[in-house]
């Protein structure tokens, strides 16, 4: 058995857990924070990305005991406490850069980490390749892309997306 | 998928780490967990207990004096991939630490981990095999040509831990690798690296025996260094695997292939789907 502390979205707790308990199982079993998914199991999807001391990683993939002292933002640590989506919740929602959802909450960490931390402009080819660890089976990407772009111009720009006209 | 129960350890030295080995003979060490993680889940392996060598201070980092460059067994990928060190250095190790498996992976994986596990088709055995590195653990120095024994096995002794790789600095080097589009890893990949009048040329994801050195093309490669010299070697398709993604003769060919494009792109990596 375990003694894990973490900070979540901010917020610190402590659970018993067995030593092979996943850090998405610790997620949405014992916190119930249920918007990280499962898809594959086995390190390809990248549904279950969160963020791990400010690198996206696969959660599905990552010991709760590993991530011991660590701070972890997950899809429902992103928007404000008022309820105001982040600016890359707002971008995939107003250019359709989701259809079923699944993949959504993995697909929007791994993009926020993406823009966040990437040390050059990113491009759609820079986009595409990094985003490679997200699968998606209904959008075929192409708005996903231009979602993650604009929220990057916007970013680099200092102004809210320019969400019109695209998509 | 649910794992077989163990008992995770965090070691606060390394000696620490190598008595808990020690006392536990079915016990295995854990670093980025990329690869033994999925491995456990589905079952693949049962070890008793995991010690964690990635909270181990003074295995991570990247450090470069005179001509050789050193990277501490917990590295990750990521930090390889955007070191200003390594992309110096020896541009086409860093091209290539990019192109192992995804963003995510690499934020996780570790140089340690990947060249200790010796997958028949992961990139690190072909850099540490091509540019003749050096595999440093707690105990011992042991030259890459000694290093990969077989698929998955290397000359390391039950509880030997790598606390760093160091890499000799080449005058050129070049990284070229046809992967799965699906799993990510190395159908072919070819590392050659120049150092004056020596050429060492690897070859992973393609040997039935793991990586391997092509020693043909090195001996063309030394009288012409160059893609032309591609035209002068040969690979055997009976050392070749063969498996759902090609058979031995298409792969004989394909480490031919990229052996010719990593000599057309010296400086960098290049990978192809």
């Amino acid at each position: 058995m375990q003694h894990i502390t973490l900070t979540v979205n901010g917020n610190k707790v402590s659970r018993d857990v067995e030593d092979e308990t996943l850090l998405v199982t610790f997620l949405r079993e014992y916190l119930k924070l249920t918007g990280t998914h499962v898809g594959c199991d086995t390190t390809q999807c990248g549904c279950c990305v969160v963020h791990l001391d400010g690198k996206s990683v696969k959660s599905c993939t990552v010991l709760a005991a590993q991530a011991q002292g660590g701070e972890v933002t997950t899809i429902e640590g992103l928007a404000q406490k008022d309820g105001a989506l982040h600016p890359m919740q707002e971008a995939f929602h107003l250019l359709h850069a989701l259809q079923c959802g699944y993949c959504t909450p993995g697909m929007i960490m791994a993009a926020v980490n993406l823009v966040d931390t990437y040390p050059e402009p990113l491009t759609e080819e820079i986009v595409r390749e990094q985003m490679e660890g997200n699968l998606c089976r209904c959008t075929g990407y192409h708005n996903i892309v231009k979602a993650i772009l604009a929220v990057a111009a916007a970013k680099s720009a200092d102004k809210k997306p320019a969400l019109s006209g695209v998509g | 998928m649910v794992m077989y129960p163990t008992r995770y350890h965090r070691p606060k030295s390394l000696e620490e780490a190598l008595k808990l080995h020690a006392a536990n003979e079915e016990a295995s060490y854990l670093s980025g967990g990329h690869t033994l993680i999925p491995a456990l889940k589905q079952r693949l392996a049962k070890p008793s207990d995991l010690i964690d060598l990635a909270v181990l201070p003074g295995l991570s980092g990247i450090k470069l004096d005179k001509n050789v460059l050193s990277i501490g067994a917990t590295t990750t990928h990521a930090e390889v991939a955007a070191s200003p060190v390594v992309r110096k250095a020896i541009p086409a190790l860093a091209g290539m630490v990019g192109t192992i498996g995804d963003r995510h992976v690499r934020h996780r994986g570790t140089i340690g981990g990947s060249v200790a596990n010796n997958d028949p088709a992961a990139d690190y055995p072909s850099a540490v095999l091509g540019l003749g590195a050096t595999v440093v653990t707690d105990r011992r120095s042991i030259a890459a040509d000694d290093f990969f024994v077989a698929l998955y096995e290397t000359a390391l002794e039950p509880g030997e831990i790598i606390t760093r790789i160091d890499f000799p600095v080449p005058d050129r080097a070049g990284y070229a690798k046809f992967r799965s589009a699906a799993s990510r890893y190395a159908v072919a990949a070819v590392f050659v690296a120049k150092f004056g009048s020596v050429v060492r040329a690897a070859v992973t994801g393609a040997g039935s025996g793991g990586v391997f050195r092509l020693r043909d093309l090195e001996q063309a490669l030394v009288k012409d260094f160059g893609p032309a010299a591609v035209a002068h070697c040969k690979v055997d398709p009976g050392a070749m695997l063969e498996d759902l993604v090609g058979t031995s003769e298409y792969r004989a060919n394909l480490v031919l292939v990229m052996a010719r494009r990593a000599l057309e792109h010296l400086g960098e990596a290049v990978s192809y789907k």
